[in-house]
This record gives structure tokens, C-alpha cells and sequence, in this order.
């Protein structure tokens, strides 16, 4: 345990704060091939004793666990479970988020999946929202006519997310919420979901191979995946944590934990090991002085990315450098 | 967790028995009549048979724009909205052979709002306004190719307006001889165990719950009496009066007269060859004293308010007619050749009606889950005919506003885009009244300074072209 610590800790900021890190990438993505290939014969039911192994060649890392669920993250959001839909409260940055994540999931939704009808343009569709918190994501969507499922562990988050919805009979129908984590989920829901959306979780997670590997599970083949989450860059330290937490209080303080925070790299080559292909990766950036968000080309700090589950399994013996021969549409993309 | 807050809120609101009485089918809810059927498919849940996505009080003309516009707009199809009116319902199958009284006059802007709810098709007897000329002032627009405005009856206007809501009777329901006593807010942010809707309380002691309440309720808004909006206001000391003219020779009637006498402005706003419409704002004695007046004598007044030249002063005579002509040796081809208004021989029978006038402006024109459009924000003198149009303005932003926002999910009274509302008309509301405002006052003088001033200055502006079209520009948004 305190030798990985202290590789990360060593590692960590040497390896990490390059932007752009040929060392990193050339050792990850040996990596990954190798846990790719291990990762398909492990599938689905046991993977958790088979991540412990995989886990100990990653460089990146946060303590490896058999669960996405971090105790000490749910006890922050235990204390403040109330102050969800309070606009001018703790969570307004995400309340104004909605501005930006909404539209892009709804839009990515829509190219991928059809219209529907007018004034309800996700009708007919399910939705996970993992972390859903208070439903500050799930009601919008729910609004929009899709079925939300919204899921936390925090059992105060998910009773203040009901409470909040139940005054809304177009809301109670559509948008429900379970207090359990996703991998308890994954095993009832196989296959179940059009979409999963997890927006601003991932940077609280213990395991992200688990919550990789279980977005597999219960989206539909060609389902979407919508993450939002921080870069790990010395800006997203500066703007996400100094600024945000400690100088303007935008964010309570002890909220982000740099160490968890991913680059959309290594993002992506996690989900590409779980049989997604990445389709948009676009940066986000938030003005203080507006409360508002905006898109911008650099992901340095925050970044929301969409990821579509690969139609078809491929074989465990083919190599991933051949994804010219998966029916899903081409991407020019290439790692160096 | 669900059935808790139902249970609760149903014993809050008492509503039980209401909904038993709805289902018995009784026509004894004699206030729910028109189109509207008054039970439901849905499942009987209390709450949702009485919660409404927007409500609409308030049935003028801006108010039932309103509902039209939210009832076309797509990104909102499958949101209740329900519009209530104390009055009855205006129904017009054709269009009558006399003309009422009041009328207003349409900008562009307005026109092309009202074009997307099949209003056009009521206008085949509109007339075009072409220029705006005054017995002091000239001031025409000489290289005009569209109309400047459409002179049209208020209740023209609502007919047509309801003519269409019947086509969107689906999600858009309309409660004439509905009147509301009580609006009962709620907080602004999420208390638990209260119910997080505006609450509309009817006379007939039916509660409504909204999500978002838009007060189109006139200048003496309750809606915005009750949310506690501080207004600046104050009256004019003035009423105007209005009748329909005919005038004493058929004409191409296209062009609205304005002359404004110390008294305050008259105006004749032409409706067809053969008749207009009369506004004449002037003091609330001498207002009362015209409606007293047989139909000759207030013809004669008429006539001599447009024509008589007694209030002219020698100084002012020369001062003008000298600057004149030092601007026509500046600017040769400015000016144009002076038009007559034409003489009135009669008037409508009993058209004859007077109104007090005023200014309103609300600081605020939203609150949490409210917002007013129309007189109940803003209310200006008649002398430009702009008042309809910043109501028909407000409807065609706020439309855009919640059709936005819908589209992206939100709850629609949320305070976020309707702020964006707030400031975006504000900042084109209140220049408007502020120029309506300042030209009144400045030609309810008679004092020869003032005189001078404003002469000299509407002269000015007449020999430049550029200026006339930037006002007309900002008139037809």
C-alpha cells in the first residue's frame, strides 16, 4: 500500500503534469494492450479478482479497489446532502452546468439515436445517471422525455433527489432514483440503458476500470456514454483546486483530490479497453464572474467527453490497432 | 416516499372533494364553459389534475397573443398552459360592418408575430400607414417601400388571436369569466413539506398550481400588485377620447394625422377611404365636457383642432418660417410638399368613449416562477401607438425565452432565463417610454421658449433623413 503511494506520489506529478508525455503514453498503452487482451478473457462476472492483478502495472492510479465507491468521498457529500437544490448554495457551479452538458447530451443523442418528437426530444430513451447527487442532471434530462434512472450512494443525496422530483408529476413518472452504486447495479441491468452519463464523478470514484467495465455492461450495444470531469494538468491544480476551492470558494474546499483526476488521454484508452470508441472529447471552462460555462478548445481543466459501446465484440485474439475492421464509423485519430 | 407528499398535499390543499366533483360531470361548474372539457383521462392524481406548466392572466390582447404563441411554439408541445380571462369570450365569424372603437396601431415587428397565428387572414381591411405628418411638423418618409404600420381594432385583434387558440385546444385551455382573488407565492427556494408552485386561488374557490404565472393583466395589474413589484407611475392629469370619424370625402386614406395642441395631442388613425378612428388625449374637464357635445358640435371640434391656427403666435410664426428657410438654402431637397388632413363630416354612433391616461413602468418585470408582460409592465401615452407593440414585443421574447429553455431541460420558472427576459426588454422598453414621455411633455406647453424649441428642433430633424430612419427603425421593431 505505501509503496504504491509513494510511486505515486514519486510518479505521480513527474509523470503526470506534461501535458503531453511520450513515456507516459508508450509504457500506458503496453499497458493497456496487455490488459486489454486479459480484460476480454476476464469479461464479465469475475472481473473484480482479476483488476487486482491488472491494476498493479498501472502507472496512474488511485489505491486499487474492488468498487467504484470511496467511503471518505461519500461522507463529503453526506454532510452537505440537503444543500443540493439550493441555487446560490455549494452546488450552483453545477446547477449552471446544466447549460453546457444538457444541450451536449441531448445533441450527441440525437445523432446518434434519431429524432423523436417535438417537445419531447429524448422521448422513448434510458438513461443512468451514475452520481446523480441531488438530480440536478437527471430532472433536465427527464424533462426532456427520456426514463432516468439516477444512482448514488449517498442515501441522502438520492431521498433529497425524490423529494425534489415529487412535486412534479412529469418528473415522478419519468425520472427515478436508487440509492446504490454501479456495480450493484451492472448485475440486474445488463444491456439496459440507451445512455450513461457521468458527470463530474469520475474524479471521486476509487476504481475506474470497475466503472469502466460496468458502463459496458448495462448500455445497449451502440449506447452513449457522457463524462464530465477534470483534466490532470497544472492548470486544472491552479483554476480547479487553488482558485476554485481555496481562493474564490466557488467549490467547498476538499471537494477535488488532484490525484484522482484523469487526462481525456487516459481516459479515452480506458474506455477503449472497455470496448468504447471515443467520439468527442471538448473542453469546458467556467467564468466566475458569470457563473456561467463555455466550451473551449483547450480540455486543460475541465473536459466532457462522449463515448459510444462498440456494436460488436471483437474477438479476444484480435489486436486493437485493427479498428478499421469494426463496423462503427471511422475516426481519424492517431496517438502520436 | 411518493404517496407521503401526495397524501400531504392533498390534505393541504383540501382538494378531495373538488376532484369528486369534477368527475360527477356536473355542469354546475358553470365557470368552466367553452371548448375546454372539464374531466380528464388521466390518472386521478389531485396535484396533476390542477398543475399547469404556465398560466396566463389575463385575456386582452397581449395576454391571449401569449397563449397563441406558447401554444405554436414546438419545442413546448405537451406543456399545459391555460389562459384566464374574467370576460367573455370574443367570438367574431365575420367581420362586422361597423368599426369599433378602440384600435391600435401594428408595427412590423408586431404584424410579423401576429402573421404566425393566422391573423392576417382578418385583415383585408387594414389600412397603410404612410406617413406621420402634423399641422407643425413634417415628417414623411420618402423612400418607403413596406408599410410603416397597420391600423387595427383591438377586438379584431382578440377574436382573431381566439379564432386560433381553439385550433391548439389540445394543450393550450382558455377560462373566460374566470376572475382570480389570491395568488399565493412560493418560496424561492426549496423548503421541504411546501409546495413549490404559484398558487392561483379563483373566485369560484378553485386553487390552480403553475409553474410559471405571466401577468397580462392590464395597467392595474393584480399580478404584479400582489407579487409586490414597486412601479413608477403616475397619471397624466389627461384622458383621452376616442370614436370612430367619417370623414367628409373618400380618400386614399393611408396616412395617420397627429396634431398636438396645448391640450395635449389629437390623432386620426385612418381604418378605410371612408372612416378613421379618433384619439384626442386632452384634459379630464374638457374630455368629459366632448362627450357631453352633440354630434355636430363635436364634429366643428374636431374639425378646428385639426385646421385652426389660434394658438399660433406671431414670434413662433416668423421664428419658424426664417429657419425654414435658412434650412432650405442648406439642404435644397429636404422638406416635401405639405399634405392636408382631411375634414370629418360625422361620426360612429355611439362610439364615443374616454379613458384616463398614464405612465407605468414596473422596476422588475419577473419574480420567481412570474413574470408580466404587456400594460401590467409598462404603460405609455397613446401619442406614438406604441403600447400594444412593446406588449406584442414582450410575447414574441419571452416565447423565445421559454422555448429555449424548455429545450434545454429547465424548469420553466426557474430565474435564470427569465432574467435574460427582464433585462432584454427593459432595455428596449424603457427608451421608448422615455422619448413617449419626453415628447408629451414637451408639447403640453404653450410658453414660447418651449415653443421655439421644439420647432426648431422638429425642423431639424425633418431635413435629415438619416435620423427619421433610425426612429422609424426602432418604432417597427
Amino acid at each position: 500500500m505505501y509503496s504504491k503511494k509513494l510511486a505515486r506520489l514519486a510518479f505521480g506529478p513527474l509523470v503526470e503534469s506534461a501535458f503531453k508525455c511520450p513515456l507516459t503514453r508508450n509504457v500506458s498503452s503496453r499497458v493497456t494492450a496487455v490488459r486489454s487482451l486479459c480484460s476480454w478473457t476476464v469479461c464479465l462476472h469475475h472481473r473484480q479478482k482479476n483488476q487486482l492483478s491488472n491494476g498493479l502495472t498501472r502507472l496512474n492510479v488511485r489505491p486499487v479497489s474492488q468498487t467504484t465507491l470511496d467511503p471518505a468521498e461519500a461522507r463529503k457529500f453526506q454532510a452537505k446532502a440537503s444543500k443540493w437544490w439550493d441555487l446560490q448554495g455549494e452546488f450552483a457551479v453545477l446547477h449552471s452546468m446544466n447549460d453546457l452538458r444538457v444541450p451536449f447530451i441531448r445533441d450527441n443523442l440525437l445523432n446518434v439515436h434519431g429524432v423523436r418528437q417535438l417537445g419531447k426530444p429524448r422521448a422513448g430513451l434510458r438513461i443512468l445517471d451514475v452520481g446523480c447527487g441531488g438530480g440536478v442532471l437527471s430532472e433536465p434530462l427527464g424533462r426532456l422525455g427520456a426514463d432516468v434512472l439516477g444512482i448514488d450512494p449517498v442515501e441522502d443525496s438520492v431521498r433529497t433527489a425524490e423529494l425534489h422530483s415529487s412535486y412534479d408529476p412529469d418528473l415522478r413518472e419519468r425520472v427515478g432514483y436508487q440509492a446504490c452504486t454501479l456495480e450493484e447495479l451492472a448485475e440486474e441491468e445488463v444491456e439496459g440503458f440507451h445512455a450513461v452519463v457521468a458527470s463530474e464523478v469520475v474524479e471521486h470514484l476509487a476504481d475506474l476500470d470497475t466503472f469502466a467495465s460496468c458502463c459496458q455492461q448495462v448500455l445497449k450495444p451502440g449506447g452513449s456514454l457522457f463524462i464530465t470531469t477534470l483534466n490532470k494538468t497544472n492548470l486544472s491544480y491552479v483554476f480547479g483546486i487553488v482558485a476554485a476551492e481555496q481562493l474564490l470558494r466557488i467549490v467547498p474546499s476538499g471537494t477535488h483530490d488532484w490525484g484522482k483526476f484523469i487526462s481525456p488521454e487516459d481516459l479515452e484508452r480506458l474506455l477503449e479497453s472497455f470496448g468504447f470508441y471515443v467520439e468527442a472529447i471538448r473542453g469546458m471552462i467556467y467564468n466566475p464572474l458569470t457563473g456561467a460555462w463555455s466550451w473551449q478548445q483547450s480540455t486543460a481543466i475541465n473536459y466532457a467527453l462522449h463515448a459510444i459501446k462498440r456494436k460488436e465484440e471483437p474477438q479476444p485474439d484480435r489486436v486493437w490497432a485493427e479498428s478499421e475492421n469494426l463496423d462503427e464509423p471511422g475516426r481519424a485519430r492517431s496517438y502520436s | 416516499m411518493f404517496t407521503f407528499a401526495k397524501a400531504k398535499l392533498a390534505a393541504v390543499l383540501g382538494i378531495g372533494r373538488q376532484c369528486v366533483a369534477l368527475r360527477a360531470l356536473n355542469g354546475a361548474q358553470a365557470v368552466r364553459r367553452g371548448f375546454a372539457s372539464s374531466e380528464r383521462d388521466e390518472e386521478p392524481s389531485t396535484s396533476e389534475n390542477e398543475l399547469f406548466d404556465i398560466i396566463i392572466s389575463g385575456g386582452g390582447m397581449v395576454g391571449t397573443a401569449m397563449a397563441c404563441s406558447l401554444g405554436l411554439e414546438p419545442n413546448l408541445a405537451g406543456k399545459k398552459i391555460l389562459l384566464l380571462e374574467a370576460g367573455h369570450k370574443k367570438e367574431m365569424n365575420r367581420v362586422p360592418e361597423t368599426y369599433s372603437t378602440r384600435v391600435s396601431s401594428i408595427s412590423p415587428g408586431s404584424a410579423m408575430l401576429l402573421s404566425g397565428t393566422d391573423l392576417c387572414s382578418f385583415l383585408n381591411f387594414l389600412s397603410v400607414w404612410d406617413a406621420c405628418s402634423d399641422a407643425l411638423i413634417t415628417f414623411d418618409k420618402e423612400n418607403l417601400q413596406d408599410e410603416m404600420a397597420y391600423i387595427v381594432e383591438n377586438d379584431v385583434i382578440v377574436a382573431a388571436l381566439t379564432k386560433q387558440l381553439q385550433t391548439l385546444s389540445d394543450h393550450v385551455e382558455v377560462q373566460y369569466r374566470t376572475k382570480v382573488v389570491k395568488y399565493t407565492w412560493p418560496h424561492p427556494y426549496h423548503v421541504s413539506e411546501s409546495i413549490p408552485w404559484v398558487q392561483v386561488t379563483l373566485a369560484n374557490g378553485k386553487t390552480l398550481h403553475t409553474k410559471l404565472l405571466i401577468g397580462a393583466d392590464g395597467p392595474n395589474s393584480m399580478v404584479r400588485r400582489e407579487a409586490g413589484i414597486p412601479t413608477v407611475k403616475w397619471n397624466y392629469d389627461q384622458s383621452a377620447v376616442v370614436a370612430v370619424l367619417h370623414l367628409s370625402e373618400p380618400t386614399e386614406n393611408n396616412v395617420a394625422w397627429q396634431r398636438f395642441l396645448p391640450t395635449g395631442p389629437i390623432a386620426m388613425l385612418p381604418l378605410s377611404d371612408t372612416e378613421s378612428s379618433l384619439v384626442w388625449s386632452t384634459s379630464h374637464q374638457h374630455a368629459e365636457e366632448l362627450l357631453q357635445l352633440d354630434e355636430e358640435s363635436f364634429v366643428d371640434a374636431i374639425n378646428s383642432a385639426f385646421w385652426s391656427n389660434e394658438n399660433h403666435s406671431e414670434l413662433v410664426e416668423t421664428a419658424g418660417s426664417l429657419f425654414r428657410t435658412a434650412l432650405s438654402v442648406l439642404m435644397p431637397d429636404s422638406g416635401s410638399a405639405r399634405q392636408l388632413p382631411p375634414s370629418v363630416a360625422g361620426i360612429g354612433p355611439k362610439s364615443r368613449v374616454m379613458f384616463p391616461l398614464g405612465m407605468g413602468h414596473a422596476t422588475e418585470y419577473i419574480r420567481h416562477r412570474v413574470a408580466i408582460i404587456g400594460d401590467a409592465a409598462h404603460r405609455v401615452h397613446p401619442l406614438a401607438g406604441q403600447g400594444a407593440n412593446l406588449g406584442f414585443g414582450d410575447v414574441a421574447y419571452l416565447t423565445k425565452v421559454l422555448s429555449q429553455a424548455a429545450f434545454n431541460g429547465k424548469d420553466l420558472g426557474a430565474m435564470q432565463h427569465l432574467l435574460e427576459f427582464e433585462t432584454e426588454r427593459q432595455r428596449h422598453n424603457l427608451p421608448m417610454m422615455a422619448a413617449v414621455d419626453l415628447m408629451k411633455r414637451l408639447y403640453s406647453t404653450n410658453a414660447a421658449p418651449m415653443v421655439l424649441l421644439r420647432t426648431f428642433g422638429l425642423q431639424a430633424t425633418n431635413t435629415l433623413p438619416p435620423l427619421k430612419e433610425q426612429i422609424m427603425a426602432y418604432a417597427s421593431k
